[in-house]
């Protein structure tokens, strides 16, 4: 219940929701988590979508998992046991979803004093939700000090991030800051798919991150090394300017939509703006 | 000008713009919880009432819902008339007494 911890010290709680599923939560966790750790930083990400284990996975993580949240939270293992390190980041851990259990098995209140007793060691706590607007989704609210709010350029996917927009405000954590994904360049292009700045114009949110359509998304889970880790893929690059904006700093964006950057530029100053 | 904008423009004819249009239209129903019908009775209902009073030239009313952000919508409304309702009378056209506090957004 208490709304306290809004990052007074230690790390920040930012939690990736989107309403719609399967739009890339999961995918955006796992490389921001990545890229953060590379950038430096103390990482913990967690696994809030009980029952449907997926981060674990995506990182490469899978073979390594003793104890999982639902563990820790009814006091069959400490914290620290259900931590798992990175492979390559000693300071990346993952503390994973349980597998056999649902929503249920963990409250808000839960989520918050796990992420208490992690502040203090580390920059960054990344959780990844569960779709939908229920339990799932409140127990990755509740302890967020922001929150990361994927999409995709489609109608669907843009009306139920609206509508977690509205619950996350209503919960005094928002606005909250937009990641568009899987965004196709060349449709864009023929005006045959919502562009970001039509989705920004729709939902009047600050766009943190724009991620490409990129093929290596599905290799690297296959191989459960993310694409945040080659930088010669087109998303992995974006998920490491998004980790970069997260820490404050100022990355232009690159050139995915498409619009000629010259002409557009041009336009603005016919237009006066 | 422009014709400057007219071949380096946005060509927003494809699906794209469709989505656009869709999303604006859905959106802004799904934020204030009334649905597309529910605002056509409504404004069924206002230009009722305003009829009563006045001669409405009803190809030319626009009533629309208009959106600044998710929490600030208002309705814009061109009614235009072009003189009284003969005798009609106040007695007969009263309202029923309605306590509604002009709740704009719930
Ligand atoms: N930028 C991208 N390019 C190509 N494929 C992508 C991209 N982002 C995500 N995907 C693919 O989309 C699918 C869904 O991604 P992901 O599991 O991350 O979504 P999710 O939002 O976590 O889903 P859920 O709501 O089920 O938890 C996966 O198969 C993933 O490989
Ligand atoms: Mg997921």
């Amino acid at each position: 219940m208490e709304s306290e911890g809004n990052s007074q010290g230690g790390a920040r709680v930012i939690t990736v929701s989107s309403g719609k599923g399967g739009v890339g939560k999961t995918t955006a966790t796992a490389n921001l988590g990545i890229s953060l750790a590379s950038l430096g930083n103390r990482v913990a990400v967690i696994d809030a979508d009980i029952g449907l284990r997926n981060l674990d996975i995506i990182m490469g993580l899978e073979n390594r998992i003793v104890y999982d949240l639902v563990d820790v939270v009814e006091g069959r293992s400490k914290l620290r046991q259900a931590m798992i390190k990175h492979k390559k980041f000693d300071d990346l851990f993952l503390i994973p979803a349980a597998q056999t259990r649902d929503k249920m098995a963990v409250s808000p209140e839960d989520m918050t004093r796990v992420t208490e007793e992690l502040r203090e060691d580390f920059d960054y706590i990344l959780i990844d939700s569960p779709a939908g607007i229920e339990r799932g989704f409140r127990n990755a609210l509740e302890p967020a000090d922001e929150v990361l709010i994927v999409t995709n350029p489609e109608v669907s996917a843009v009306r139920d991030a609206d509508r977690i927009v509205g619950l996350i405000e209503a919960a005094e954590k928002g606005p909250g800051r937009l990641i568009i994904n899987r965004l196709k360049t060349d449709l864009v292009r023929k005006g045959e798919m919502l562009s970001s700045d039509d989705v920004y114009d729709i939902l009047g949110l600050a766009i943190i991150g724009i991620i490409p359509e990129d093929e290596a998304v599905l290799s690297a889970s296959n191989s459960g090394i993310p694409v945040a880790l080659n930088m010669n893929s087109q998303a992995g690059m974006a998920f490491s300017h998004v980790a970069r904006r997260i820490m404050g700093e100022d990355v232009p964006f690159m050139n995915l939509d498409g619009n000629p950057g010259i002409f557009r530029r041009l336009m603005r100053l016919f237009d006066g703006r | 000008m422009s014709i400057i904008k007219s071949l380096f423009g946005r060509r927003r004819q494809g699906s794209g713009a469709t989505a656009k249009n869709r999303l604006r239209f859905v959106l802004q129903h799904d934020r204030i919880h009334l649905p597309p019908e529910r605002m056509e009775e409504m404004k069924r209902e206002i230009l009722a009432v305003i009829a009563k009073y006045l001669v409405v030239d009803q190809d030319r009313v626009e009533i629309d819902l208009e959106q600044r952000d998710r929490r600030q919508s208002k309705l814009v409304a061109e009614v235009p008339f072009s003189g009284q309702q003969p005798a009609a009378s106040a007695s007969d056209a009263r309202l029923p007494a309605m306590s509604t506090d002009s709740a704009e957004n719930p």
